[in-house]
């Protein structure tokens, strides 16, 4: 007889009625906690670390398309000022040279971008510069690619087209040590 | 009228509350899911600037961040107002990055090292002075896969 009546009351179902309130504080806590933070950026590849300091003379002056910033933020590429709007058609041109002109790149895969920035620059100036620099180059290989393979570059191509556009018209970015006439804050 | 009065009279019944658990477990699951816990409170102010040029970045735990901008007004008094850096959950200087990058390279499977990104998390309004010394410091480290990371701009550039 007790053993029935232990049975009966393993037959009681646990209320379920309180676990919507469990779920909702859970609920809750990972709605504050939570940042669905995606973290975008620009992807750089540094060189690596040598003492001694790359030589540019060597280089063919219309070979170099040098980008200077001051500590004022103001831009003198070529040796003349420009606004950071009409760098990238400029980078464009002068790395693929589409007309021949005698004084731009001789082709793409001689043509050198150098970078060069004060201490003093602004990093929102710096980061907008190098935006446009590589922005030429991420339009160029789009245009490539349209041309060649019939969709935009991008990272979901087989790894082979890539290289091969990446050949064609390969990104070279030199940034240069920084000069130091700005003042820091 | 009739018609009216016999759907009064009729009264509904409640809707079963049963199945809200399930849901709201489905939601609970979904945040658990996306849930990255902020491992470090942000001591500086750090405004990124926006570009265009964007990456992804997908796997977060190959990604270690590097924080520089100034103090917000709460540990000024503590850090002054120059830009400082900020590895993990304090403030360091640019000696400290070697230590931080190990820290973290030693977390990871060596199949993975090589993948390492360093996301530089930059305020807009700092100068490049210090930036070029964590660079510089990274180079010398051997941690050359780096992000800087920025908003999308939608608005064109004058």
């Amino acid at each position: 007889m007790a053993k029935t009546k232990t049975r009966d009351r393993m037959n009681n179902e646990i209320n379920a009625g309180s676990m919507a309130d469990i779920a909702f504080l859970l609920l809750i806590f990972f709605l504050v906690t939570t940042t669905i933070a995606e973290d975008k950026g620009i992807l750089v590849k540094l060189p690596p670390w040598s003492d001694e300091e790359p030589d540019i003379t060597k280089l063919k002056e219309r070979n170099v398309f040098s980008v200077l910033v001051n500590a004022d933020n103001q831009l003198l590429v070529r040796d003349e000022p420009a606004r950071i709007g009409e760098l990238r058609e400029r980078a464009k041109e002068f790395i693929m040279n589409p007309a021949n002109r005698p004084d731009l790149a001789e082709g793409p895969k001689n043509a050198i971008i150098s970078l060069k920035n004060d201490r003093g620059t602004d990093y929102d100036t710096y980061l907008a510069v190098y935006n446009e620099l590589k922005g030429a180059y991420d339009e160029l290989w789009s245009e490539l690619s349209q041309r060649r393979y019939g969709e935009p570059y991008s990272e979901e191509m087989p790894f082979a087209q890539r290289k091969a556009i990446r050949d064609e018209i390969p990104m070279v970015l030199s940034e240069a040590e920084p000069t130091n006439f700005g003042e820091e804050n | 009228m009739a018609k009216f009065s016999k759907k009064r009279g009729k009264s509904s019944p409640a809707i079963s509350t049963a199945s809200l658990p399930d849901i709201i477990f489905m939601l609970l699951f979904f945040f658990m899911m996306v849930t990255v816990l902020r491992d470090s409170d942000l001591k500086l102010q750090v405004n990124t600037p926006e570009a265009t040029q964007l990456t992804k970045l997908d796997e977060k735990s190959l990604v270690n961040y590097i924080y520089i901008g100034r103090p917000t007004t709460q540990f000024q008094s503590v850090y002054g107002t120059s830009p400082r850096i900020q590895l993990g959950d304090k403030i360091s200087t640019v000696d400290d990055i070697p230590l931080f990058l190990e820290q973290h390279k030693v977390k990871l499977p060596e199949a993975k090292r090589s993948r390492i990104t360093s996301s530089l998390r930059v305020d807009g309004e700092v100068t490049m002075g210090i930036v070029q010394d964590v660079k510089t410091k990274l180079r010398k480290s051997n941690q050359l896969k780096i992000n800087y990371s920025a908003g999308t701009r939608t608005d064109a550039l004058d």
